[in-house]
């Protein structure tokens, strides 16, 4: 079993979350990156956007494939990354640093507990 | 249902390769280097391939050529011995049943390489439509084939043939012994460069990779389904199941060249109709630029707003499309009309609700500079 970092929540659909100051940032898990192969391309939305929980907020494009990006949780997007724009190979190389691609302000704050440990995580990815 | 495996799988799974179902087949899709590693090492070094998941079949018999004849749109039965031959196999509608090349070994003897997910298919209309004019070997079940392409690919087998195979001209063909395996080594191949396949006996498969895995020059990679759809689309060869079918003739997709129409053979009679009647619709060769940041693909519609906003918008459907690793921006391959397909035009393709600009280009998206 792909063992997942620790300080990081996670969702069904492969994203991770990490607490930054009163926002969360967002990313893709490794279990992602491997399936999607060589990332070519990333469709984020704007700082101010609001998301719904569950709704597409992004795309992503891989060589072979374009997937949607679910927001985790519902809230406002406080921060981009807009060096993927273009450099998206960040995604490849550093899933959980470099590659990251939004931060949200949470606006419904009982969403955070719905979110998964790493170990159920894990156990998600290896189903 | 349980995945098909190569003789190689092992060797995939070794070099940390993803796999995935293709076709009913458990195929590398990418190496851990990534797609667009692997495409990069092709273009500027040296491929390797595992293909051997592709169909082998070997017609023979004193009546053979006439089996060849009725079967293939280009000059394939009348072609010398030692030439590979690049065909389509057509309906008598004219629409496409594969593409495929027959390697002529003599009169009496072809050997013929299918696409892997018709090889059943084919092995069907072979036995339909020769007439018991020949003998119908399928031998895909214990061959191997591996790809070698790129700019050092010539002289990487050559070295282990002993200087047997670099005097082989494009196209041709012969038997050899690379690295002390017997192989039907072939200058073909579907990436664009230049290079060899080479059909060895499925038991050798890992001791013919395995010498030239540690005889790769720098640069040098295996390279998986990934990098070899966008290598083949980069140098506009089609794909059948994507940009040939059924329902498109040859001369449609632009492979008129494949298609010797003074012969007869089946289909002949409906593609010089549709040749003298004028086609309506062509494949077409698109770009969509750099900042645009969407890629057209398979099934996406082309559409002019002109004419609606919902199905009456639709003038034509892409085929292939992906990242233009080479070349820039994303590239890819439409049907269209064929007042929309004279380069230089501008199409609109709906990438998932968003209108992309494109524009129609000719020949191939890359070429090679070296001979």
């Amino acid at each position: 079993m792909t063992s997942f970092p620790n300080d990081l929540r996670y969702t069904h659909d492969h994203e991770w979350l990490r607490a930054a100051g009163s926002a969360w940032r967002v990313g893709i898990t490794q279990f992602a990156v491997d399936q999607l192969g060589d990332i070519t391309l990333v469709d984020l939305p704007r700082e101010g956007d609001l998301v719904t929980k569950g709704q597409r907020f992004g795309t992503i494009e891989s060589v072979k494939s374009v997937s949607d990006l679910y927001a985790p949780v519902s809230g406002k997007v406080t921060a981009v990354n807009a060096s993927l724009k273009d450099s998206p190979e960040q995604i490849n190389n550093e899933p959980y640093g470099a590659g990251w691609m939004i931060e949200l302000e949470p606006t419904e704050k009982a969403e955070l507990s719905e979110l998964l440990t790493p170990d159920a995580y894990a156990q998600h990815t290896a189903a | 249902m349980e995945r098909k495996r190569t003789p190689l799988w092992p060797v995939h799974k070794q070099l940390g390769a993803r796999l995935i179902d293709f076709g009913g087949w458990d195929m590398p899709v990418s190496y851990p280097a990534g797609t667009i590693k692997e495409h990069r090492a092709v273009r500027e070094a040296v491929g390797l391939f595992d293909v051997s998941h592709m169909g082998e079949v070997v017609l023979r018999g004193p009546r053979v050529r006439e089996a060849v004849e009725r079967l293939t749109t280009n000059a394939v039965a009348s072609a010398p011995a030692g030439k590979a031959v690049y065909t389509l196999l057509c309906r008598p509608d004219g629409g496409v049943v594969d593409d495929c090349i027959f390697y002529k070994r003599s009169d009496e003897e072809f050997f013929v390489i299918v696409n892997a997910s018709n090889t059943a298919k084919d092995l069907d209309w072979f036995r339909d439509h020769t007439h018991s004019l020949c003998e119908i070997d399928d031998v895909s079940d214990y061959t191997a084939l591996i790809a070698v392409q790129g700019p050092k690919a010539v002289e990487l087998v050559d070295q282990l043939a002993g200087g047997a195979l670099a005097g082989l001209p494009s196209f041709g063909f012969t038997n050899a012994v690379v690295a002390g395996v017997e192989c039907l080594a072939a200058r073909t191949g579907y990436t664009g460069e230049d290079g060899f396949e080479l059909a060895c006996a499925g038991d050798e498969a890992v001791a013919l990779w395995t010498a030239l895995m540690d005889n790769l020059p720098p640069g040098g990679l295996p390279i998986g389904l990934g990098a070899r759809d966008t290598l083949r689309l980069e140098s506009r060869l089609p794909l059948y199941g994507n940009d040939l079918d059924d329902d498109h003739t040859p001369l449609e997709a632009g492979l008129g060249w494949a298609v010797k129409l003074d012969r007869e053979f089946i289909g002949a009679q409906a593609l010089r109709d549709q040749k003298q009647r004028g086609l309506t619709r062509q494949l077409a060769g698109f770009k969509i630029a750099e900042d645009a940041r969407a890629i057209a693909r398979h099934g996406y519609a082309v559409v002019d707003r002109s004419l609606g906003t919902s199905e009456a918008a639709v003038i034509g459907t892409v085929t292939s499309g992906g990242p233009g690793i080479c070349v820039g921006g994303s590239i890819g391959l439409a049907y269209v009309p064929v007042a929309r397909a004279r380069p230089g035009t501008e199409l609109t393709i709906d990438c998932r609700g968003k209108d992309t600009p494109a524009t129609v280009v000719s020949g191939k998206f890359y070429k090679r500079t070296q001979p």
